[in-house]
């Protein structure tokens, strides 16, 4: 699609270290709760205690009283002037209780904001917001989404009458045929637990109101500050245009921070209110009652098989657990499962009924893999259950459903178009790395031994590069700008809005190598509406994928309008010109050469233009994605299982991951690692946890189980390039692939060491606790 | 209602009156605007306020500022000598030991100790020394070759 090739070997491919760390390293940095502004007033929430609760009555004048206290506010006070939260997903039968700012008569979760207080310090607003009395009349909640479902179950949200938010079908191939031809249907329920995104930094926000502009910034961690100035005018009544979103640096988000929250709106109306800044920082308990929850999701699943392992269809009922409201993406997360239900796999028919339910918990919705994960599991599950049930070799069975890549693109059941693949290649690959066979020995051994030891293997495939307006909610495009200053040094301009993904590196690598410009004298703006204008932010893997489509649009813009200048300087006509290198010149070398100095010294200044041509050498363009990108790669685990304790110990891990090209590898493999090890989290440690009474039991990192460094692996992590075709870089993507081929490969792993105990399957996360009873309930 | 503290902050020995309650890491953060210095838990359990008080790495969220009077505190911001990195936030920076950056500056306090008590630690010895710090992005394994890159160096 570029007018531009790169022959030389340049910044792009190369392992380089980020542009973006010094600043990071020194504690120089400024993320949200770093920003001081004058008079600026602090907020602090006061929460349910409650999974389900009348609202009885809010006593406030003790906290009132309080020494440096501004004000207290309730959902009485504040709620007619913020609107309701917003969901962007919507299904056609969908029920959706009002999303207010603060609870109303009625507290739905554990941590549901039910007034706030404003004060001159932080201190002194906790302190205040301790002493509002709140009577509360508890409520029978719902915890369990399964009960929700059956007749005579308590409510969530009474007034809309049943539990049930929404049903989702998909339907693709003849499933009846699949079912009706089967020598044999597999079936298994299956629980994607529930889990705590938990970014180390938790949210929090600054809201300032410029009360004679009449323009509110607000800066907040997350990830979209673009979609919140979008949606937020509906919720307070400021007008984009007079809204300035920053999203300054963000310490880690994996989907927690792609919402538009309570808080967020509420400080913003305080601030306009008071007519002073507030600000608001969340608590590590509010962060994990009340950020974004994700997965959980129960899945009864059937395969139709033949006898020889051919599979011919896929079934399943899955109920998703959203929790008490929708947040900005809550009903779309099942969808996304059900369109990689198939995986890397030719499976002609697939059933998909999703039904969503209300419970008395946080909304769960977007982490990081975001419904995809949950597919994953469940196809690499369901491949091992069918080659043990059949006793067939778990690769041979794998290998024997993957297209080739000269059946690419390639039609899924599931009515996606998979860009490009070579999944048996990154398989192979995977066994090479793993030294395949010594891995089998060394089980086999192992198990004479009467020890427990297995190898699980996954062979992925992820939607990413998100995406195809059409197949999106709002918007699946990225802006870019490209400026040449006119010093000659480059400021580029992205609508995505990276947060610790390093784009600040990759794209100036991707500029630097385009443009012929030393990677020092490129500078990347991010994260602030004022500055990068418009943009669809970072989430589902696109920042590279979808984002950098536009940054190469605006660089061969520039090039293009660059060597008109540089024919009119020479005397010659454009395609007389030739670019390279960061130099124009004449084809054939002779003549002087111009260097973006001087061009860009021409282009300001004015005075010597070719007839018509516009001053300045900048562009900006918006690039949409013809489709999404399909990441896919191999992950190969292999544990020992301690019998007396029932501990996992991962003994080896082997990954081979396609995202395409490669921009920075030292990037791609720090994605891949992390992304890894919030699968070992799943996979072994974290769920979170709301008791029969709604209560959550995982309120702190001393009761959520996320990795320590002890607990990781040394890796072998290889990669293949298979090139996109939906961008012009090639790319596909990396941000989430560790998080959804990695888990099932431990899962796989830790169940075929189970195996000779004839354990079939059990549900994440494979604690201690959980192996032991299944060793001592069938031995 | 203040309570006098004398506390040397990265070599520049400060008087403050302070309230009691007041914590370290807002002592820190709010009184001498290093803000390099994270909170992420409030419990120490995350160990994203890591600082060095009297050279050793403590989690300045759960001690009192008063606690610290007659300290030398050691911050992130006072690491780099003369603008130049400290060879602990070199390796970090060579070996990509950060994403979002957010647990940093206390990932790197604990190494500075982890090193000056250990300078030729194994990759076990440095995974078990930062168990007291977590970090969501980069999967600790970069982490641990970079605090093995910088004892390599020293």
């Amino acid at each position: 699609m570029s007018t531009i090739t790169t022959e030389k070997v340049g910044y792009v491919g190369k392992a380089m270290k980020r542009l973006e760390d010094p600043r990071l390293l020194k504690g120089l940095a400024t993320y949200v709760d770093d920003l001081r502004l004058p008079g600026m007033l602090h907020a602090a929430f006061v929460r349910s205690p409650h999974a389900h609760a009348r609202i009885v009555s809010i006593r406030s004048e003790t906290a009132r009283a309080k020494p440096g206290v501004v004000g207290v506010f309730t959902g009485a006070d504040v709620n007619a002037h913020c609107g309701v939260v917003p969901c962007a997903a919507s299904q056609p039968d969908m029920k959706a209780p009002k999303h207010t700012v603060l609870a109303g008569g009625r507290a739905y979760f554990v941590g549901h904001p039910v007034a706030v207080v404003v004060a001159t310090t932080p201190y002194l607003a906790v302190d205040a917001a301790e002493a509002v009395e709140v009577e509360y009349d508890p409520l029978p909640a719902v915890v369990d989404p399964e009960k929700a479902l059956e007749k005579g179950s308590p409510l969530t949200h009474p007034d809309l009458g049943t539990n049930v938010a929404f049903t989702w079908n998909l339907a693709g191939g003849d499933i009846d045929a699949a079912f009706k031809n089967a020598d044999r249907v597999i079936r298994q329920r299956m629980y994607h637990q529930r889990l705590t995104p938990m970014a180390i930094e938790p949210r929090g926000c600054v809201a300032s109101f410029h009360q004679g502009e009449g323009t509110l910034t607000l800066w907040t961690s997350t990830q979209i500050p673009h979609l919140i100035r979008t949606l937020l005018p509906g919720m307070i009544g400021v007008a984009e245009n007079k809204m300035r979103i920053v999203a300054p640096e963000v310490g880690g988000g994996f989907g927690s921070k792609l919402n538009l929250y309570v808080e967020e709106a509420l400080c913003s109306y305080l601030a306009m209110h008071l007519g002073a800044p507030v600000k608001w920082i969340e608590r590590r308990r509010e962060n994990a009652a009340a950020t974004i929850h994700g997965r959980d999701q129960i899945g009864y699943y059937e395969v139709a098989v033949k006898n020889d392992g051919t599979i011919l269809g896929l079934r399943n009922r899955t109920i998703a657990d959203l929790g008490s409201y929708l947040q900005l993406l809550t009903p779309a997360i099942p969808t996304l499962t059900g369109l990689v239900l198939t995986g890397s796999y030719k499976i002609p028919a697939v059933k998909m009924e999703a039904i969503g339910v209300y419970t008395n918990k946080m909304a769960t919705d977007a982490y990081r893999g975001a419904g995809r994960p949950e597919a994953t599991y469940l196809i690499e599950r369901l491949m091992d259950l069918v080659a043990g049930e059949l006793g067939l070799d778990p690769i041979a069975l794998r290998r024997r459903h993957f297209p080739t890549p000269q059946e690419f693109p390639f039609n899924t059941a599931t009515g996606l178009t998979y860009d490009s693949g070579n999944y048996d290649g990154a398989l192979r690959k995977a066994m090479e790395l793993a030294r395949w066979d010594e891995l089998v020995r060394r089980r086999e051994a192992r198990r004479r031994e009467g020890a427990l030891s297995g190898i699980g293997v996954s062979t992925y495939v992820e939607i990413c590069g998100m995406g195809p307006s059409k197949a999106m909610m709002a918007g699946g495009w990225e802006w870019g700008c490209v400026r040449m200053e006119i010093s000659g040094k480059v400021t580029v301009i992205t609508g995505a809005t990276p947060h610790g993904q390093g784009q600040e590196t990759s794209f100036a690598q991707i500029v630097g190598d385009r443009l012929g410009v030393p990677i020092e004298d490129i500078v990347v703006l991010r994260g602030d509406t004022a500055v990068a204008h418009y943009g669809r932010d970072t989430y589902g893997s696109r920042g590279t994928a979808v984002g950098g489509g536009a940054i190469v649009m605006c660089i061969d813009r520039i090039v293009e309008k660059a060597t008109r200048l540089a024919a009119h300087l020479l005397g010659a006509k454009p395609d007389q010109v030739v670019f390279q290198e960061g130099r124009f010149g004449l084809r054939g070398g002779a003549g002087k050469q111009l260097g973006w100095g001087d061009l860009a010294g021409e282009a300001y200044i004015a005075k010597n233009l070719p007839p018509g041509f516009e001053p300045g050498l900048e562009a900006s363009a918006f690039f949409e994605p013809p489709n999404f990108t399909f990441p896919f790669g191999t992950h190969i685990c292999v544990v020992d299982i301690d019998r007396d304790t029932g501990e996992v110990d991962i003994v080896k891990y082997i990954a081979v991951d396609d995202c395409g090209n490669q921009i920075n590898p030292l990037l791609i493999e720090g994605q891949v690692q992390g992304g890894i090890a919030q699968s070992i989290g799943q996979a072994l440690y974290e769920r979170t946890v709301y008791d029969e009474n709604g209560q959550l039991l995982t309120g702190e990192f001393t009761d959520y189980a996320v990795p320590r460094a002890e607990d990781i692996p040394e890796y072998v992590l290889g990669s293949t390039v298979t090139p996109t075709t939906s961008n012009p870089l090639g790319v596909k993507g990396v941000g989430e692939a560790g998080t959804i081929g990695a888990t099932p490969a431990i899962a796989n792993a830790v169940l075929d060491a189970l195996r000779p105990l004839g354990v079939k399957h059990l549900d994440m996360p494979f604690t201690p606790e959980k192996i032991w009873r299944a060793i001592n309930q069938r031995t | 209602m203040g309570v006098p503290v004398q506390i040397h902050v990265n070599g520049t020995r400060r008087t403050d009156a302070v309230e009691p309650r007041l914590l370290l890491v807002h002592y820190l953060r709010e009184v001498c605007g290093l803000t390099g210095t994270h909170v992420g838990c409030e419990t120490s359990v995350c160990g994203a306020c890591t600082v060095l008080v009297d050279g050793k790495a403590v989690k300045s969220c759960t001690m009192f500022a008063v606690q610290a009077d007659g300290c030398r505190v050691t911050t992130i911001e006072g690491l780099a000598a003369n603008g130049a990195l400290h060879p602990v936030q070199e390796a970090f920076w060579e070996r990509h030991g950060l994403q979002c950056g957010y647990c940093t500056p206390g990932m790197i306090m604990t190494a500075v100790q982890l090193l000056e008590d250990t300078p030729r630690p194994s990759r076990e010895q440095i995974a078990h020394g930062l168990k007291g710090n977590l970090c969501r992005c980069t999967g600790y394994t970069h982490i641990v070759d970079a605090v093995a890159h910088a004892a390599a160096k020293r």
